[in-house]
C-alpha cells in the first residue's frame, strides 16, 4: 500500500476526480442500502452494522489525515472516540426532556463530542507533538489508555440540581427524578438509541468535505510539507508544530464526532470498548486503504468490517482467517511483482487511485 | 517496612516486564520494528509450559526449557514467514503485519486451548524469606523472579559485548548496509535476535504465570503493552534501558496501587511515561536523535 | 561599487561549538543589497555551518547577525525566513512526494491569508488567493524552466531540475537574501552555464542579494562580485574574484604546501 507517492502525485491532476469517487461511493452506497432496507432484504445482522461502519469511517478519515497526510503514527484514536461517545451520551441524557426531538439532540451531541475531543486533542497535542517517530506513537497510546482508565473511574449522574460527578468511587446520591449517565466500569446504561444511519452518512460526507478541502489548501500543503521534510518546511517559514497540531486536532475532532454517534447507537456501552485494540483496528483500516488515500480508507473500512461477518460461516476460524488475510495483504502489497502487476493494471484500466483498494476486495 | 515490601513486589513485577522488554528492545534495535506480537509469543510460552507441567508432568526446569525452545522456534518462524518479506516495506506495513500476527496467535490459542479455564500450577515452593525479625518477608517466588531477571540481563550483556555474534548484532543495529559490507549475514542476525527475544519471553511467561496463575489467550496483551512502554521508557533499542525501564515500571505500578488507587494504577504508569518522555524525548538511556543538515 | 550600497546582512564575530569542538570562530561578513557574494573554502571548512547559523538551524554560540539592520539573536528558522532569508540545501531537501507546483506553492505559505474555515467552505477569498498563488507559482517555474514539469512528482525530477526547483521554492517566499548551498553540485557544464544565467536573472529581476557556497570555481569566479574564503572555521580572505585568485594564502589553503 505504498500509496503516499501515487496519492500525492494525483493531487494536482486528479484533485476533483478522487474526491468525486469518494462522494459517489458514499452516496450510491447509501441509496443501495436504503433500497435494501425498504424492500426488507437486509438481514438484521447487517442492519446492526450500518451505524458502526459510518462511525469507523469517520474516525478512520480523521486518522488518515493524522497518519497518512501528516505522517505521525497515532495509536490513541479510540481515546478520542471514547470521550466523544460519553460526552454525547451525557449531552443526550441531559437534554432528553428539554429537547424531545432525537435528531436535534443527536446533532448537538455530535457537535459537542467533536468539540470536546478537539479541545482534548489540542491539550494532548502540545506535549505529544514535541516528540518524534515511535516515541510520539507510544505517547498517543499512553494517552489513549489514560483516557480509558479515567472514564472507567468516572461516575456521572443528573438530577434536578444538575450534573453530579464522582471519581473512583460512586458517591453519588441523586435527588428523586435523577438518573445515572455513566457508572464507572459499567459505563452507560439505558441510553436512548437515537443514532441513525442517515446521520452517519451525512457525517461521513461532512468529514470528507473537511478533510479534502483542508488537504487542497494552504494548511493541507503545509501538513504534507512537514511530513516530507521538516527542516525544509521550516526554512520556507512554516511553523511545524502548529501545522502538525492542526492535523492532530481535526483528527481528534472527527474521532469525537464518530464516538458520539457510536455511543448513541447502543443502549449500553462500557468504557473498555474503546481500548488499544480499537485504535489499532482503525489504524488497520487506514493503512490497508492507503496512507493519504481517503477513498481507500472508506473501501477498506467497509470491507474489513464486513469481512468477519462474511466469514461467519467459518465460525471459530473466522478471526484466524481474518488475521491471515491481514498478513497476506500486507505482504502482497509490498511485493515488487504484485506492485508491478498493479501498476500495469492501473495503466490498462486507468482506474486512478482506487486501484489498491480494488485489489483489496 | 510496608514501603520496602511494596518496593520488592514492584521489583518482582518489574523483573517480568524487564525480561519481556528486553525482547522488545532487541528486536527493535536490530530490525527497527515494533513487534506487537511479542506479548502473544509470551502467551504461547505460558501455555506450552502449562501443558508440559500439567499434562505431561515434566519437571519444572525441563518444562521451562521446553517452553523456551517452543517460543524460540515460533519467533524464528514468524520472522521468516511474516516479517522477512517486508524488509523493504514502510514501518507501518510491518506494524500492521505484527498486529496480524498478534491476532493470529491469540485466536489460534483460543481455538486450540481455551475450552476450559486453566490455572497455572505453583512451581516454586511457597515459603518466604523472613528478614528483620519477620517484619519483612520476601517470597521465594519473588527472589527467583528477580534473580532470573538479573541473570538474563547479565547473560545478554555478556553475549552482546563479548561474542562475535553479539558484535555482529551491534553492527547491524548501527548500520545494516555497512554490516553487510563487512561480511555479516544480516538475515541470520535478525533471526538470532528474534530467537533470543522470543526465548526469554517464555521465561517471563512462566514467572508471570507463577504470580498470576490464570491462563487465557489474551494474557500476553497487557504485559506486552506494559513491556513496550518499559522499553520506550528506558530508551527503545537500549538493553540496559529496557532493564531499567522494566524495573521502574513495575515499581511505579505497585506503589501506585498501594498508595494511590488500584483502578488508576495503569493511568499513573502511562502518565509517568509521558512525563519522562517530555523531559528525555528518547527515554532514559536512549540515544539522542539528530539530523544532519 | 558595492561600497556605496547598504548591507543587508552584517555578521560579526560569529562562532559555534559542537560539544567542545569549535566549528566556526570569529567569522565576519557583510552582504550588500543586490550583490552576488560567494563563500568558498576547502571541504569541512564550515561553510554550510555558517549557512545553518544564518538561517538559525543552528543557534550560534557567539557573535551577532544583523539582517536588514535588525538583530536576529532571538529569531528561529521560521522567523528568519519570514524576515527575508531563504535558502537551498547541500543535500537537496524537496517535498519529494509532492508535485513540482505544490513545492513552489508551499513556498508561498505566508503570502496566503485565508484561514482554515475559509478553505473548508471554499469561500471567495480562498478561490481568489489560490488562483493568484497558482499563477505566480507558474511564473516562477517558468523562470527556472520547470513550467512543463509542474505536475510531476518533485522526487522524480532529474538532479539538476531538483536543484533549480529548490531555488524556485526559496524564491517563492519573497526573500531579500537568497542563500544557495552548492547550487551547481552534480550539474554538467551546460547546466551550470544555464544556472549562472538564472542566478543573475533572479538577482536583477527580484532585486535581491545572493550568497552562495560553491566548489565550481568557474561559477564562483564567473558570477560572484565579492568572495569570502573560509578555512578551518576562520575567515582566511575577502575580496573580488581577481584578488582572491591572486591571494597566496588562499592558494595555499586549496593546494596545500
Amino acid at each position: 500500500m505504498k500509496n503516499k507517492k501515487s496519492f500525492v502525485g494525483n493531487l494536482f491532476s486528479r484533485t476533483y476526480r478522487s474526491r468525486t469517487i469518494s462522494f459517489l461511493i458514499i452516496i450510491v452506497g447509501y441509496i443501495l442500502i436504503e433500497l435494501l432496507l425498504k424492500t426488507g432484504n437486509l438481514s438484521s445482522m447487517f442492519q446492526s452494522l450500518l451505524v458502526p461502519v459510518t462511525c469507523y469511517i469517520v474516525a478512520a478519515l480523521g486518522l488518515n489525515l493524522n497518519v497518512g497526510v501528516s505522517g505521525e503514527l497515532n495509536l490513541g484514536q479510540a481515546g478520542f472516540m471514547s470521550l466523544g461517545a460519553f460526552m454525547g451520551i451525557c449531552v443526550s441524557g441531559a437534554l432528553s426532556s428539554a429537547i424531545p426531538n432525537g435528531l436535534i439532540r443527536l446533532v448537538i451531541a455530535i457537535v459537542l463530542g467533536a468539540l470536546i475531543a478537539s479541545v482534548l486533542g489540542f491539550v494532548i497535542g502540545v506535549p505529544v507533538l514535541k516528540l518524534q517517530g515511535d516515541y510520539l506513537a507510544i505517547v498517543t497510546l499512553a494517552f489513549g489508555e489514560i483516557i480509558k482508565s479515567l472514564i472507567n473511574n468516572m461516575y456521572v449522574g443528573i438530577d434536578p440540581n444538575g450534573f453530579q460527578f464522582s471519581f473512583v468511587e460512586n458517591k453519588l446520591s441523586l435527588a428523586p427524578g435523577g438518573k445515572m449517565l455513566i457508572s464507572g466500569p459499567m459505563g452507560a446504561t439505558g441510553t436512548n438509541r437515537i443514532a441513525t444511519f442517515s446521520v452517519g452518512v451525512v457525517l461521513i460526507l461532512i468529514a470528507l468535505v473537511i478533510v479534502y478541502n483542508l488537504i487542497y489548501s494552504r494548511s493541507g500543503r503545509a501538513i504534507q510539507a512537514c511530513r516530507d521534510n521538516r527542516i525544509a518546511a521550516e526554512s520556507v517559514g512554516i511553523h511545524v508544530a502548529n501545522t502538525k497540531m492542526l492535523a492532530f486536532v481535526v483528527s481528534a475532532g472527527l474521532a469525537g464526532a464518530a464516538g458520539a454517534l457510536y455511543g448513541l447507537n447502543y443502549s449500553t456501552l462500557i468504557p473498555a470498548k474503546f481500548d488499544f485494540n480499537l485504535s489499532i483496528l482503525i489504524l488497520v483500516y487506514v493503512v490497508l486503504g492507503g496512507l493519504g488515500n481517503m477513498t481507500g480508507t472508506i473501501i477498506s473500512t467497509i470491507v474489513l468490517v464486513l469481512l468477519p461477518e462474511l466469514l461467519r460461516g467459518l465460525q471459530d476460524y473466522r478471526m484466524l482467517i481474518y488475521a491471515v488475510i491481514l498478513i497476506v495483504m500486507m505482504i502482497l502489497s509490498n511485493n515488487e511483482k504484485v506492485k508491478n502487476l498493479l501498476s500495469l493494471l492501473h495503466q490498462k484500466l486507468s482506474f486512478g487511485k482506487t486501484k489498491e483498494a480494488e485489489a483489496n476486495e | 517496612m510496608a514501603f520496602l515490601s511494596y518496593l520488592i513486589n514492584g521489583l518482582s513485577l518489574g523483573s517480568v516486564y524487564a525480561i519481556i522488554a528486553l525482547g522488545y528492545t532487541m528486536v527493535y534495535g536490530i530490525a527497527k520494528m515494533l513487534n506487537f506480537a511479542h506479548g502473544d509469543i509470551m502467551m504461547v510460552g505460558a501455555f506450552v509450559a502449562f501443558f508440559a507441567l500439567n499434562s505431561f508432568g515434566l519437571p519444572v526446569v525441563v518444562s521451562v526449557i521446553l517452553s523456551m525452545l517452543a517460543t524460540t522456534c515460533l519467533g524464528v518462524v514468524i520472522e521468516r514467514l511474516a516479517y522477512k518479506p517486508l524488509r523493504q516495506a514502510s514501518s507501518l506495513s510491518v506494524l500492521i503485519t505484527a498486529i496480524g500476527v498478534s491476532y493470529f496467535l491469540q485466536n489460534g490459542a483460543q481455538l486450540l486451548w481455551s475450552s476450559s479455564t486453566k490455572v497455572f500450577p505453583s512451581i516454586i515452593a511457597s515459603g518466604s524469606l523472613r528478614l528483620f525479625g519477620g517484619a519483612l518477608s520476601i517470597s521465594y517466588l519473588t527472589l527467583v523472579t528477580i534473580t532470573a531477571c538479573i541473570a538474563v540481563m547479565v547473560c545478554l550483556t555478556l553475549f552482546i559485548n563479548k561474542t562475535k555474534t553479539g558484535m555482529a548484532m551491534r553492527a547491524c543495529s548501527e548500520d545494516k548496509g555497512a554490516a553487510t559490507l563487512m561480511g555479516i549475514n544480516v538475515n541470520r542476525i535478525i533471526s538470532i535476535t528474534f530467537a533470543i527475544g522470543s526465548g526469554i519471553a517464555a521465561l517471563a511467561a512462566v514467572l508471570l504465570c507463577a504470580t498470576y496463575p490464570t491462563l487465557s489467550p489474551t494474557l500476553g496483551s497487557m504485559p506486552g503493552i506494559k513491556a513496550f512502554t518499559a522499553a520506550v521508557f528506558g530508551g527503545i533499542g537500549s538493553i540496559p534501558g529496557a532493564f531499567l525501564g522494566g524495573l521502574m515500571l513495575g515499581v511505579i505500578e505497585i506503589l501506585a496501587k498501594a498508595y494511590v488507587s488500584t483502578q488508576l494504577s495503569d493511568a499513573i504508569v502511562f502518565a509517568v511515561l509521558i512525563i519522562v518522555l517530555l523531559i528525555k524525548p528518547t527515554g532514559l538511556l536512549g540515544k539522542k536523535l539528530s539530523e544532519k543538515v | 561599487m558595492s561600497e556605496k550600497k547598504t548591507p543587508v546582512l552584517e555578521v560579526r564575530d560569529l562562532g559555534i561549538d559542537f560539544g567542545g569542538l569549535t566549528a566556526v570562530n570569529d567569522f565576519n561578513m557583510d552582504v550588500y543589497e543586490e550583490e552576488i557574494a560567494g563563500l568558498i573554502g576547502p571541504n569541512g571548512a564550515g561553510k554550510t555551518t555558517v549557512f545553518n547559523m544564518l538561517t538559525k538551524v543552528y543557534q550560534p554560540s557567539r557573535g551577532t547577525i544583523h539582517f536588514l539592520g535588525q538583530d536576529t539573536a532571538k529569531m528561529s528558522v521560521v522567523d528568519m525566513n519570514r524576515a527575508g532569508i531563504a535558502r537551498t540545501f547541500q543535500n537537496i531537501r524537496l517535498f519529494s512526494n509532492m508535485s513540482v507546483l505544490d513545492n513552489v506553492r508551499i513556498g508561498m505559505h505566508n503570502k496566503i491569508t485565508y484561514n482554515e474555515l475559509e478553505a473548508v467552505f471554499r469561500l471567495p477569498k480562498y478561490r481568489q488567493q489560490e488562483q493568484a498563488v497558482e499563477e505566480e507559482a507558474m511564473e516562477l517555474l517558468k523562470i527556472f524552466d520547470l513550467d512543463k514539469d509542474a505536475s510531476l512528482i518533485a522526487g522524480n525530477l532529474p538532479y539538476g531540475a531538483q536543484r533549480r526547483l529548490e531555488i524556485a521554492r526559496a524564491m517563492a517566499t519573497n526573500p531579500k537574501l537568497l542563500l544557495l548551498d552548492e547550487p551547481a553540485a552534480g550539474m554538467n557544464p551546460q547546466e551550470t552555464e544555464d544556472l549562472m544565467k538564472m542566478i543573475r536573472f533572479v538577482r536583477d529581476h527580484f532585486r535581491i542579494a545572493v550568497l552562495l557556497i560553491e566548489h565550481d570555481m568557474r561559477l564562483v569566479m564567473g558570477i560572484c562580485e565579492r568572495i569570502t574564503v573560509l578555512n578551518y572555521g576562520m575567515m582566511l580572505a575577502e575580496g573580488t574574484p581577481a584578488e582572491i585568485q591572486a591571494n597566496p594564502q588562499v592558494i595555499k589553503a586549496y593546494l596545500g604546501e
